[in-house]
């Protein structure tokens, strides 16, 4: 099946694609006059090499039943998910200047089946792990090896259904069919993390029974072999744990709280473009 | 009532209230999840920091730790947005909350109700949280549509030792009270006389409702508006005597029709006086859009109210 990345995209080309996702989140997010930039640069260096190196996908048959999934818990980081889908060629990047409008297809939160490749729908956080051991759960049962990637914010590790799905995917085995990232962009909606409620992941993670693998999140050959290591069998399920910057990429988003769910002025935009160009 | 009253957003209100109850010797704790910036409780925080917690993204252990302080004597606020609060935690504030010595004295301040959240999209809109709060035995249910209401609205459920929950909105609206208004819980407030057909709102829905009545007003229509804010207790009397002196209802409300505002007058008029009713509200699942055009989008329009106030009237017998 074609689907299955055989070819590897080089760093340097995973980077490149990196940049276009970056300026389109901010293009999206001034569109619309709203959105969550901040959460949404933070994870692009993931998601750019799960998308091409990594997830057993199909963006021509975005509903190939052997698909793997890539399930967005942190539901607000539609510009860099929907920037993805895009890139990646679900959907023509004429779509996303629809974003948060009425009627859109790209909601402000993504809504399963309203475009190719949403595969689940988002927006109350906590949710996308325990979505995941379903999916794991009828993989098996219908025996296929297709499987999940579940894509977690470090605030999101707050919400209590987060540990209780941790503490299933161990106790039934599912290991080799969930991979977790946590994007450890150390912001959340009020402020900072360690402020509002300091989170250990790696510890936290450890203790649920899983191995940690802790990188940098924007080193693009760190993250890539980081989601090659993941996929390695092993007892213990496996949660990357990437440390990344909120708003990475844009000078005046990069850690700055306030970028978590705001839009830039016309200014702003310009100025983010070209140091997205720049690659800051 | 007059114009000159500034827009604002019902949200903005929390804070004062909050402060005003501290100031008037209450022993209020409040606390947020990770939305404090939205629900406007930071500002408390800001005022009185030993009085403010913020437990990260967590709505069911926030309950929790209300239930907490309440059975320690203290008056809990807790805030979320509406599609959270009650819809994350119902379990915990029916068995915590709800249930224990008759009701604790735990206050949900729930921002960003209804569709009028608007580019968030659907999560986000809450057209469920009045069905679940009113189900919740003890509890006082409150949607104030306006800043001034609100404030008041906050300081009455923090005086009492039951339960509430009051919902606000995210957009800034037309400002319906001063100063000299006083709210009271399970009181309606007239704001318009009619004889023809009376107009039962909350909310945001109030302001569209006296919009509707002045539709009415044009086509020789008298409409009566009143501001249901206190959806449990219902003020019975006020419901009665609108079906008494003008024989046809209609009810308006950011909510599907189920188990809120128009479930509740219904039952009102169901169990002493059946009279002609028509429900506008939400009911189905919304989409992103700016609050506004939501509004149209969903029909709650001032032309809708109307319309359904002439389907009530053609329907007296
Ligand atoms: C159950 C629930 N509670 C609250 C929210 C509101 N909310 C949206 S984003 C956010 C902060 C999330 O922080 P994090 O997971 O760190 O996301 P990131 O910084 O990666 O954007 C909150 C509280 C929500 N979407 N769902």
């Amino acid at each position: 099946m074609s689907a299955v990345v055989e070819t590897k995209v080089s760093v340097a080309e995973l980077e490149a694609i990196a940049r276009r996702v970056r300026a389109s989140i901010v293009k999206m997010v001034a569109a619309a006059q709203s959105g969550h930039p901040g959460g949404s640069l933070s994870a692009v260096e993931l998601g750019v090499s799960l998308y091409w190196n990594h997830l057993r996908c199909d963006p021509a048959q975005p509903d190939w039943p052997d698909r793997d999934r890539f399930l967005l818990s942190k539901g607000h980081a539609t510009p860099f998910y929907y920037s993805l889908l895009a890139e990646r060629g679900y959907f023509s990047h004429d779509m996303l200047p629809t974003f948060r409008s009425l009627g859109s297809p790209l909601q402000g939160h993504a809504s399963m089946g309203a475009a190719p490749g949403i595969e689940m729908s988002g927006g109350s956080l906590g949710q996308g792990l325990s979505f995941a051991i379903g999916t794991a759960f009828a993989a098996k049962m219908d025996g296929r090896n297709s499987r999940s990637w579940v894509l977690i914010g470090d605030g999101e590790l707050n919400e209590g259904q987060v540990w209780e799905a941790a503490m299933a995917v161990p106790h039934f085995g599912l290991g080799d069919r969930i991979f977790v990232m946590v994007d450890r962009n150390g912001i959340q909606n009020d402020g900072f993390a360690d402020d509002i409620m300091k989170t250990h992941p790696r510890q936290m993670w450890e203790g649920f029974g899983w191995k940690v693998l802790e990188i940098d999140g924007h080193d693009m050959a760190a993250v890539d072999q980081a989601l090659e290591e993941m996929q390695r069998p092993d007892e213990r399920p496996r949660c990357v744990v990437a440390n990344t910057v909120k708003g990475r990429g844009v000078s005046f988003m990069e850690n700055n709280p306030g970028f978590h769910g705001k839009a830039p002025t016309p200014a702003q935009l310009e100025q983010a473009l070209a140091e997205i160009e720049a690659g800051l | 009532m007059t114009s000159t009253i500034p827009a604002a957003a019902t949200r903005e209100a929390y804070p004062f209230g909050l402060i005003q109850l501290v100031e008037e010797g209450v022993d209020v704790v409040a606390i947020d999840a990770d939305l404090s910036v939205s629900t406007m409780g930071y500002q408390f925080g800001e005022k009185y920091p030993d009085r403010w917690h913020t437990v990260g993204v967590a709505e069911q252990n926030m309950v929790g730790i209300a239930a907490g302080l309440a059975a320690s004597g203290k008056v809990a606020f807790i805030a979320s947005f509406a599609a959270f609060l009650p819809g994350r935690c119902y379990d915990q504030l029916r068995t915590s909350v709800a249930q224990p010595r008759g009701g604790m004295n735990v206050k949900c301040v729930a921002s960003h109700g209804g569709v009028t959240v608007g580019e968030d999209g659907m999560s986000a809109q809450a057209i469920e949280d009045l069905a679940l709060a009113t189900s919740l035995i003890p509890f006082d249910v409150i949607v104030p549509a306006d800043f001034e209401e609100t404030k008041q609205a906050v300081v009455a459920v923090g005086k009492t030792t039951r339960p509430a929950y009051v919902r606000t909105g995210r957009p800034k609206i037309a400002g319906l009270y001063d100063s000299s208004y006083r709210f009271e819980i399970g009181k309606s407030s007239q704001l318009q006389a009619g004889t023809d057909v009376t107009l039962i709102a909350c909310g945001v829905m109030v302001d569209v409702s006296l919009k509707a009545a002045a539709l009415l007003a044009n086509e020789g229509v008298s409409a009566r508006v009143v501001n249901m804010a206190t959806i449990k207790p219902i003020d019975r009397a006020a419901v009665l005597a609108a079906a008494r002196e003008t024989g046809a209802i209609v009810t308006a409300e950011e909510h599907q029709t189920h188990g809120g505002l128009g479930t509740a007058v219904a039952r009102v008029l169901a169990e002493e006086l059946p009279t002609p009713i028509a429900f506008v509200g939400v009911d189905r699942y919304g989409t992103s859009g700016k609050w506004d055009e939501l509004l149209g989008y969903f029909h709650l329009t001032p032309e809708r109210v109307a319309q359904a106030a002439r389907e009530a009237i053609a329907r007296k017998r």
